[in-house]
């Protein structure tokens, strides 16, 4: 409940305070204050400590594994906010307004974390979307920002109305007439109008995790969108997505669970297969980043094909990892300009920091052990070996692993291998600070590589 | 058992020190120091590990605290962070920590730009092997399984050679895949051991694994698992493609580490994880791996008479050798396995002396063409001298190392099958083809334009040669201690196999 309350308090606060910030950096230094806020009352509610306690009428349920992860989303965010403030402000005017739509979706993506009924799953969802398609056509005079903005907002929308059209047939299959996501009742059998709510409500939630074959919209909006905020909507929101997909899942039709598994072993198939294939050819940096992050979609779904305990763990290791990694990737990418591969060359001779460091991103990405990647790697496919029968979509999963590492690895050689060209810019804005927040980060992940026990703890305690 | 009293033990050893000095390593600028730096490092190393050696006489149960720990690490999975030595393992990190010192003293000359980062990737390998050769758990093992590969990636892509980049990617690539690959089997595996202790449903440990009680169904689908993974880290025909592209491009001190030591990795998990983890799937398919095994010698030796650049006609007789230890391992009877135990320290021996000298004779001369060298003899009778002695035992003559590990794995592949025996026994003669042809067109012979620059070979890598040369002798004639070493080893793997 704090977190709810905070994000959307302080949301208000920045939307308002942008009449008022007289400095250039104020809204920054205001955000950055304000998600440690959010982030400390979140951790207070893990020990128990709640602000306040209004009669929700089993609207959430505020679990550990939900605060968990908020605590994640929001950590991940602060470190988002000190290493890509000043980029924040470098996409428009209206700064204050920026930060205050990304509390608006970090609201929504506490809400998402504990939502009891269907009705509040519609409202986190959406509160997430709304604030993002403004995000993405924030470059106003940028025709290829406008462009993914209408096409996100149009096929969000579409989304959003089978996701509705699905909870209308569920709620219509209910036999207590109830939203509540406990109350399904299904005892080893489907009726046909909840088969088909479930059926809706499965593609569109795909569809907002990016999961084959929704995720066309993807690639365009990822790459049209400004790229301080595709880091944020490839990363924190999509794993909210996620948590949400579990949780509804898990909650509502676990019973179930071997009927519509098999839906879900195709999406993922698919999704890895696609997002890893398709990653291979891309020649920009930024773009590439959009297909791994579908790949990555990939391995993360197979949290809802597993269910079980080791799935969950593995979900939070996993939205660790991966936001960590992409969030310091797309931190270099905006420093250096040149979205190309080429534009790496020589990088970790003329910047041996960020060099590393991004090739530490890269191997976690790439599931290599000793890095939190592999965590996450090795716990979903731990938890879908543990669940049965399909061996065969592990290895599928293994290989585009292997497959991942042709295109994260052209990075590496480009860093590494290859001398700088005589056009290649220099990156530029970097400061100590910076250098420090990026060895912070990798040391993060490899920290978590070696030790998950170390985020883990709280579902264990 | 009471271990209190050891307060670190040889595997930790073993494993924190090259890792801890490779970091160091990586921010000395100064490239005299790196080097400095590196040798000392390895000496120590060293020293640990003989010490660990000499101290297997003392009480069965001291020695065993000295060299086993185990430390809680995801106790909630079933997963701890467990290293052994039995003796294979005491064996291979002996292998281990020779190598190292021996590759940095004879490449003394050679400077690589970035030292620093070169000698401590060199480390950072180093310590991913020892890992390899100590792991008691499965995740620990599959850890350091990849970790030994990065460093050496890197080293082969800054370091090596014009077509560097694709030829160490596919490498890569090939065996990353390959590991993935036994990821997945290490899981299904894991979710039918029963656990060790506490917390967790099932069990990572090396016992938990060893006592797993797999269908017929499951074993054989596990069994290809594994046996990918470590069939393309060997290399056996048909995973060997990445091999000589990498080894010829690789610069030469990782190609001693990937050829001395890091195909050892594949060898060694068999015998560690497989064999006493699926007996009867080992079993079953004993012949169809023996089959490619073979057919795997005489194709890589076929090759390598063909082959005219010194790098590759040695990587071709690699797999060779390792194809004969492969087909050995998998006739689980206990001459062969004891052959192959011996083997794998003299391949080690043995292929990084060989590549000592074609390393030697590229910087001097800047070619490692059979068709452009000749006469070399003339101008350095010492090179020439090692350089027959490693060749030699290359092709297992009487009295050097690789004669003992050859017979012994020999007379085991007879006892399995006369037709596999006399075929594979073709691939000497034909070694002995390729080895001698090209002692004759190195080094005797005219010398021309070219190989008149040669001068001979200067004190380091005399004595590092030396030293080599004595080890192959020593082992050659007398490989008893050797064989007692790795007794306890072979005995565990072949009765588990026997009764499993």
């Amino acid at each position: 409940m704090n977190a709810i309350i905070t994000t959307a308090v302080w949301g208000v606060v920045m939307m308002f305070g942008g009449v008022f910030f007289k400095g250039k950096d104020t809204p920054r230094y205001a955000a950055i204050a304000g998600i440690i806020l959010v982030l400390i009352a979140n951790c207070l509610e893990m020990n128990d400590q709640v602000f306040f306690s209004p009669d929700l009428h089993r609207m959430f349920e505020f679990k550990p594994f939900g605060l968990l992860f908020n605590a994640v989303a929001f950590a991940c965010t602060l470190l988002y906010f000190l290493l890509n403030g000043r980029d924040v402000a470098r996409v428009g005017s209206n700064v204050s307004e920026y930060f205050a739509l990304i509390f608006f979706v970090l609201c929504g993506v506490s809400i998402a974390s504990s939502f009891n009924t269907l009705l509040t799953l519609f409202l986190g969802i959406e509160i997430m979307s709304i604030p993002l398609y403004i995000l993405t056509g924030s470059d106003k005079r940028n025709l290829k920002s406008n462009e993914a903005a209408l096409k996100y907002f149009l096929m969000g929308s579409f989304s959003t109305g089978i996701l509705l059209l699905g909870i209308a047939f569920i709620y219509g299959g209910n036999e207590l007439a109830s939203f509540n996501i406990n109350d399904l009742n299904l005892a080893g059998r489907m009726p046909a109008m909840i088969g088909v709510g479930m059926l809706l409500v499965l593609i569109a939630l795909a569809f907002k995790v990016s999961a084959a074959p929704f995720h066309f919209w993807t690639p365009d909006v990822y790459d049209g969108a400004p790229t301080v905020f595709t880091s944020f909507m490839a990363t924190i929101v999509k794993a909210a997505g996620f948590i949400a997909f579990l949780r509804l899942f898990s909650k509502s039709f676990g019973v179930l669970h071997e009927q519509w598994q098999i839906f879900i072993a195709i999406i993922t198939a698919a999704t890895l297969v696609i997002g890893n294939l398709t990653a291979v050819f891309q020649q920009s940096v930024k773009r590439m980043l959009a297909y791994s992050s579908i790949a990555q979609a990939g391995f993360m779904l197979f949290a809802i094909f597993a269910l079980n305990d080791d799935a969950r763990e593995g979900l939070i290791l996993y939205s660790a990892a991966y936001s960590l990694a992409t969030i310091g990737l797309f931190a270099i990418l905006i420093r250096l300009e040149d979205y190309t591969i080429e534009g790496f060359n020589g990088l970790g001779k003329r910047s041996p920091v960020l060099g590393v460091t991004a090739v530490i991103f890269l191997l976690s990405l790439t599931g290599v052990p000793g890095t939190a990647g592999f965590m996450g790697k090795f716990y979903m496919l731990m938890a879908a070996l543990k669940n049965g029968h399909h061996t065969w979509l592990v290895i599928t999963a293994v290989l585009m692993a292997a497959v991942s590492a042709y295109y994260y690895f052209r990075v590496i050689q480009a860093m590494f291998f290859r001398e700088a060209g005589t056009l290649s810019a220099e990156p530029r804005d970097i400061t100590p600070g910076f250098k420090l927040l990026l060895i912070v980060a990798a040391a993060l992940v490899i920290m978590i590589g070696l030790y998950p026990e170390m985020l883990l703890y709280w579902l264990h305690s | 058992m009471n271990c209190n009293t050891v307060y670190i033990t040889f595997p930790e050893l073993l494993i924190w020190f090259p890792l801890i000095a490779g970091l160091a390593s990586f921010f000395i600028r100064n490239q005299g120091v790196a080097k400095a730096w590196a040798i000392l490092a390895s000496i120590i190393t060293l020293c640990i590990s003989l010490t660990g050696f000499l101290y297997t006489d003392m009480s069965a149960e001291r020695d065993f605290c000295l060299n086993n720990v185990s430390y809680e690490w995801l106790k909630y999975i079933g997963s701890s962070f467990a290293l052994g030595m039995d003796g294979m393992g005491r064996m291979l990190t002996l292998l281990t920590a020779i190598s190292f010192p021996v590759i940095f003293v004879a490449t003394y000359r050679k400077s690589y730009a970035g030292s620093g980062s070169f000698y401590g990737l060199m480390l950072l390998a180093q310590a991913g092997l020892m890992g390899v050769f100590t792991a008691m758990d499965a995740l620990v093992f599959y850890i350091f399984w990849e970790l030994a590969l990065i460093p050496v990636y890197f080293l082969c892509s800054r370091w090596g050679g014009e077509r560097r980049i694709p030829a160490t990617f596919k490498f890569f690539v090939y065996t990353f895949a390959g590991s993935l690959l036994m990821l997945v089997g290490i899981l299904y595996v894991y979710q039918h051991t029963l656990p060790i202790q506490g917390f967790a449903e099932h069990s990572f440990a090396w016992k938990a694994f060893q006592n797993v009680q797999l269908t017929a169904g499951q074993q054989n689908l596990v069994f290809w698992l594994f046996f990918i993974a470590f069939a393309i880290k060997m290399p056996v025909f048909p995973f060997h493609t990445w091999q000589p592209d990498a080894y010829e491009q690789s610069p030469a001190p990782a190609t001693m580490v990937m050829s001395g030591i890091m195909v050892k990795m594949g060898i060694f998990a068999v015998i560690r994880w497989l064999l006493p983890v699926l007996p009867a799937a080992s079993l079953k398919y004993s012949s169809i791996v023996i089959g490619i095994s073979v057919a795997g010698m005489i194709y890589a030796s076929c090759i390598a008479m063909m082959q005219d650049d010194l790098k590759r006609l040695a990587a071709y007789s690699s797999i060779a050798h390792i194809g004969l230890m492969c087909a050995a391992v998998f006739t689980a009877n206990t001459t062969a396995m004891q052959g192959v135990m011996v083997q794998m320290f003299s391949h080690g021996i043995n292929i990084i002396g060989l590549w000592i000298v074609i390393e030697l004779i590229e910087q001097q001369l800047g070619v490692r063409k059979l068709s452009q060298l000749g006469g070399v003899a003339h101008k350095a009778p010492v090179l020439t001298i090692m350089l027959v002695v490693m060749a030699l035992a290359n092709i297992a003559l009487p009295l050097t190392n690789a004669f003992v590990g050859e017979f012994m794995m020999f007379s085991g592949l007879f006892q399995y099958s006369i037709w596999y025996a006399a075929i594979a026994g073709t691939s000497i003669i034909l070694a002995a083809v390729y080895t001698l042809t090209m002692i004759q067109k190195v080094f005797l012979g005219e010398s021309n334009a070219l190989t008149g620059k040669i001068r001979d070979i200067s004190w380091n890598e005399k004595v590092i040669l030396a030293v080599l040369v004595i080890a192959v002798f020593m082992v050659g004639v007398f490989p008893q201690p050797m064989l007692d070493m790795v007794k306890d080893s072979v005995t565990a793997v072949l009765t588990k196999f026997r009764n499993g």
